[in-house]
């Protein structure tokens, strides 16, 4: 294409360098010079991630015409014998992520100049999405293990930093700490992992460890003694750990909703759109890893749509709308998940896409939401407006419909295949699994709609001057809407070949036969309209209708109904209110815990026992004795004559009786 | 290879500077202050051909000196380094021009005799780390303890009397029984005091296990390595910036240095049949005083438990045989000198501003030093082991050098990488973020030239060792490599 042909004047490596390189320009020329470029600090950051972006479709382009790339850019140090680099793996997979991380990342840079035009840490705000812009594109070009946890580690310091963002709220920097920890948890499993594959692939490189994998089939550890397993479901289940942190499965979810405490482009960037599907892309480009072991994949199936289900239903009663939203994340990264059970690879990135569109479009548009609303984040305090905010009203639609998978938009195309993957996946708990993801859709319609209506709908709640301020968001805010409203609406159709079932993937997949779940949807393939047709006549659309139409009855038609509801289900809403206990369980067991154990090793361990009884014990022990003893030391001539004399007689009694 | 003075030069500057500091006198601070620099500047400057000079490709001993000192008994002033020593001469002689440049303007009394010890204390460590005759060396090694009891106990808080007693009695005896070990490996190794000749001298296992045990006493204390560590924090607490830095950055490096000249190839088979003691050891550090370091209310001691955790990665690794552990124990050591040197001026930057250690005392920094907020940020996930620092390097070759040999070993001490989160990201949050909890925090200021100029070195250290570790890890390669070898070789006589 005539549009990156002049980029042939360049090395190859010097076109993948830059994704990664001019955001981190960016990144560093706000960092360091923000404080002078103040509120022109976006400009560097905003270019960099534009370059980045257009080289990112260049190189979509170039695989898409078979030009790959895999190699080395500098050796970061030899281990023993083997040499560890940075290095690029250019294939479709990278490729395509790449576009939607800068393309996401562009227009969350965008926004943000809008959103946090007043905001004394503009600069600092810049400087952060821009790193984590380039940490994210190192992650996903990655060609080895310890680049991966590189820029694994690097969107967590990352998204630690934006939590925590505004550094005075105590909340954010409880939240911000919450995320480091439960993530340092995951990557306690993923940094094993990666050591068990190093100790079983001696290497690091994927393409070495890819090829060395099948060869450990049926080669057993004992981690328990007495349990032998397969060394490949060990490392599955070990990485897999991993993924449930960065991606927040069940239970290392727990951050992600108090994530929600930094500011909103952020909690569409790298809590909904990029950072959290790190996990799931790192299990696909995983995939020959996985496809060797059932026993992983199962556990990936059953988290993912336990997942699933169980964090959708905690959006039902929440009324903070990012709460709601960031739930609704949760639910969403289970769907991938499962998918990834299901070995539905394909699958899974597809609804990454899909996902980081709408999920992105419905943060920016709640961003917009609150800013209108002087930063009122309560959706029970909302209400009516649509009038005032008409764009943001469409393409929060737009956004509702694709996450509740209504056809034609992106969201249903991409949750079918995943349900409908899992309906043939071949594993026993397949069955459980279509239960709960597509019990799922009904709630996922039904509180996204609720916010919908709530939100937008209805009479007015707020006071009467916030009503009046009312008003519709600036460009720079309005834009990225409508940018990313777009493919909210077309990518389900237009990418469920290449991406869905996998005609542009295949060739990053390693998929075994007995479950190519995907390779039979896509052996029946009778094109869109046959698809969308049976996705008419499917179990998944009527829910999702009813739970359109539940939301309007109660939120819109009759809001006393949910009140009365609510009284009869207490019980139950209590459980979802208290979100299953994880937290309390965090709180009280483990965290209080660790602190007993610390206090406790340190006051009876530290100070009783080691510096009370052995250090100065020993201490008070020979100055008592020094006290006793040197009584003997009267400086009268005859004691010590005395003493002599009975220590010769001692002495010759020894030599005589026993050896003579 | 050619003869060289360059280790002499680089013991004996800064301890002769030492004495001229010391009779430029203690009324002219201000010129004692800015020969003890000279006198820094230049042995720094005296220890960069060793690096530029070094030969990668060998593990013999380089930049050999060897003269009689008491023929009488066959001691030699016998000097040389290899892969293993480098980094810690250089490590040594960099941190003592921080220290210099960071105790600047805060110590005010006796500036001569501060700066002067610092200077003799250099000397000493560096003859630590080139010393190939064990009588040579176990003079350095105690010598070094006397300039820094009396900064401890000269410049120290309100309870440095105890803490000096506590310190110097604790390491003096661990370190006599080195003594008699290596007065029993003089009678077996034909009359020698070389430590070269200890490594081929055969000994029998019981002999060995009491020498492992006679040096395990000294190193431990050193490390320091549970239960032997209580003395640190106590030290930390009362010792003055630099005391601290250099405590923790250079000094608990000799006792794992100690292990590898010495116990690991001297005693081959004791190390391997006491292994499982050294791990366990290690793993107690790691979990057990990383869980101390997160319930700690002075930052001080906070950091001191937290050194205690880390180097608990270094004996681990060592003990593993492994030559990936082995290169991340000294990664980590090297590491350890930069990240806990940085914490602890970052400590000594509040103190000098707030005259507390105590965490409640702070709160909402940032608000009011944002410069140092971004520099003990990087330090912090230094600390944490982000990838990119230094301190990810070396903790994730141990890891991944303890998986070859114990998968559970290595899944216990990566929990260091949770416990390690929690007490740095828990303090940094209670200092430096937050709203401005107290009106003393109001008036910080922030970072001056001097200060900036210290962290930031240190900064651009962490960052280095952690981008590109390559170039530090080949220095370090071949003698790892022979080390691997020796220690795997029984001595026990057939």
């Amino acid at each position: 294409m005539w549009f990156f042909d002049w980029l042939r004047v360049f090395p190859p490596l010097a076109v993948y360098l830059a994704i990664p390189l001019a955001p981190l320009a960016g990144s560093l020329v706000a960092g360091f010079w923000g404080w002078k470029l103040r509120e022109q600090a976006h400009w560097v950051p905003i270019i960099g991630v534009a370059v980045a972006f257009y080289m990112s479709l260049a190189v979509l382009w170039q695989v898409g015409h078979g030009i790959t790339f895999y190699g080395n850019v500098y050796t970061w140090a030899v281990l023993g014998h083997l040499p560890v680099s940075v290095g690029f793996d250019i294939d479709s997979l990278t490729a395509l992520m790449l576009v939607i991380v800068t393309f996401v990342s562009l227009c969350v840079h965008l926004y943000t100049v809008g959103y946090m035009r007043d905001d004394p840490g503009y600069a600092r705000f810049f400087s952060y999405i821009a790193l984590f812009t380039f940490s994210m594109v190192m992650l996903v070009m990655s060609n080895n293990f310890l680049q991966l946890f590189f820029g694994w580690e690097a969107v967590g310091l990352v998204s630690y930093l934006l939590i925590g963002f505004w550094f005075q709220r105590e909340s954010a920097n409880i939240a911000a700490l919450k995320a480091f920890i439960v993530n340092r948890v995951g990557d306690l499993g993923f940094l094993i992992g990666i050591a068990a594959i190093y100790h079983y692939c001696g290497s690091l490189d994927y393409r070495t460890v890819f090829t060395v994998v099948p060869h450990l089939a049926g080669r057993m550890v004992e981690i328990l003694p007495g349990h032998p397993w397969s060394v490949l479901t060990w490392i599955a289940l070990l990485l897999f750990v991993g993924a449930m942190g960065k991606s927040a499965q069940v239970p290392l979810h727990v951050w992600l909703p108090e994530s929600m405490e930094g500011p909103t482009p952020i909690s569409a960037l790298i809590h909904a759109a990029t950072m959290v599907t790190a996990g799931i892309f790192m299990v696909v480009r995983m995939s020959p890893i996985y496809e060797q072991s059932a026993a992983a994949l199962a556990v990936v199936l059953i988290i993912g749509a336990a997942t699933a289900l169980s964090m959708g239903l905690i959006g039902l009663v929440q009324n903070d709308i990012k709460r709601i939203i960031a739930y609704s994340t949760l639910s969403q990264l289970g769907y991938m998940t499962a998918a990834l059970g299901a070995s539905a690879f394909s699958a899974a990135i597809f609804h990454l896409m899909t996902h980081a569109f709408f999920k992105a479009l419905l943060f920016l548009a709640a961003g917009s939401v609150i800013h209108a609303m002087a930063n009122e984040q309560d959706i029970r305090k909302m209400g009516g407006l649509r009038k005032a905010m008409p764009i943001t009203y469409f393409t929060f639609l737009i956004g509702s419909l694709a996450l509740s998978g209504m056809p034609p938009f992106a969201g249903f195309f991409s949750k079918d295949l995943i349900i409908e993957a899992v309906g043939r996946s071949t594993l026993p708990e397949a069955g459980w699994a279509e239960f709960m993801l597509v019990a799922g859709v009904f709630v996922t319609a039904l509180y996204t709609f609720r916010m919908f209506f709530l939100v937008f709908h209805g009479a007015p709640r707020m006071d009467a001057h916030l009503h009046a301020h009312l008003h519709e968001s600036p460009w720079t805010i309005t834009v990225p809407l409508v940018a990313l409203g777009i493919p909210a609406v077309y990518a389900g159709w237009a990418y469920i070949g290449p991406v869905g079932l996998g005609h542009f993937l295949d060739t990053s997949l390693v998929i075994a036969p007995q479950w190519n779940t995907i390779g039979e949807i896509g052996a029946r393939w009778q094109g869109i309209g046959e698809f969308l047709l049976q996705g008419l006549l499917a179990w998944p659309f009527w829910l999702t209708l009813s739970g359109i139409a539940v939301a309007a009855w109660f939120y819109g038609r009759r809001p006393g109904l949910p009140v009365a509801l609510t009284r009869v289900l207490r019980p139950f809403i209590w459980v979802l209110e208290n979100k299953y206990g994880f937290d309390a369980f965090n709180r009280i067991v483990l965290v209080r815990g660790v602190l007993q154990f610390g206090r406790w090793f340190w006051h009876v361990g530290d100070e009783r026992l080691i510096d009370g009884v052995l250090v100065n014990g020993t201490a008070r022990e020979i100055g008592k004795a020094a006290l006793s003893w040197r009584r003997i030391q009267t400086g009268y001539i005859y004691h010590y004559a005395f003493a002599m004399i009975i220590g010769l007689i001692l002495l010759m009694t020894y030599f005589v009786v026993w050896r003579g | 290879m050619t003869y060289s003075t360059l280790l002499s030069d680089a013991i004996w500057t800064p301890i002769l500077g030492g004495l001229l500091v010391l009779a430029v006198g203690d009324r002219r601070a201000g010129a004692a202050r800015w020969l003890a620099l000279l006198v820094s500047l230049v042995t720094f400057a005296v220890t960069i051909p060793l690096f530029t000079g070094f030969d990668t490709h060998t593990a013999a001993m380089q930049f050999s000196e060897r003269v009689a000192w008491i023929p009488a008994l066959n001691i030699f002033y016998h000097l040389g380094i290899d892969g293993i020593s480098l980094w810690f001469i250089l490590l040594t002689s960099f941190l003592t021009v921080l220290v210099i440049i960071g105790s600047w303007r805060n110590v005010q009394e006796r500036v001569a005799q501060f700066m002067a010890a610092f200077l003799i204390m250099e000397g000493m460590m560096i003859g630590v780390f080139c010393a190939l005759d064990a009588i040579l060396f176990y003079v350095f090694w105690e010598g070094m303890l006397i300039p820094m009891f009396l900064i401890i106990g000269v410049w120290g808080g309100p309870r440095r009397v105890y803490a000096t007693i506590k310190f110097f009695l604790y390491t003096f005896l661990g370190s006599v029984l080195m003594l008699v070990a290596l007065l029993y490996l003089y009678f077996h190794s034909g009359d020698s005091f070389s430590l070269l000749a200890f490594q081929k001298t055969p000994l029998g296992m019981t002999a060995q296990i009491l020498i492992f045990l006679a040096l395990f006493l000294a190193f431990a204390v050193k490390i320091p390595m549970w239960p032997v560590h209580t003395w640190l924090p106590d030290a930390h607490v009362e010792a003055p910036t630099g005391g601290s830095v250099i405590l923790a950055a250079v000094m608990l490096k000799m006792g794992a240095y100690g292990f590898l000249r010495l116990s690991l190839p001297i005693v081959p088979d004791a190390s391997h049949r006491l292994a499982w003691l050294m791990v366990a050891l290690s793993l107690i550090a790691i979990i057990y005083v990383a869980l101390v370091a997160i319930v700690q209310e002075d930052m001080k001691k906070l950091i001191a438990y937290s050194s205690v955790a880390h180097m608990g990665f270094v004996t681990l690794g060592f003990f593993m045989f492994d030559g990936v552990a082995i290169e991340g124990g000294i990664i980590q050591m090297l590491s350890h000198g930069f990240i806990s040197a940085a914490m602890f001026f970052c400590v000594g930057v509040l103190y000098d501003r707030m005259h507390t250690r105590n965490i409640k005392a702070y709160g909402g920094v940032v608000n009011v030093m944002p410069i140092f907020a971004a520099l003990m940020m990087l330090f912090a996930m230094g600390n944490v082991g982000l990838p990119g620092t230094s301190g990810f390097v070396g903790e994730f070759m141990v890891v991944l050098g303890t998986y070859q040999v114990s998968p559970w070993a290595a899944i216990l001490a990566a929990t260091g990488l949770i416990t390690g989160a929690s007490y740095t990201l828990w303090l940094f949050k209670r200092v430096i973020f937050g709203g401005i909890a107290h009106p003393e925090v109001a008036g910080l200021k922030d970072l001056d030239g001097r200060e900036m100029f210290v962290l930031g070195a240190l900064a651009a250290s962490t960052l280095l060792l952690g981008l590109w570790p390559a170039p530090f890890l080949d220095i370090v390669h071949s003698s790892v490599q022979h080390l691997v070898t020796q220690v795997s070789l029984s001595k026990i006589p057939v």
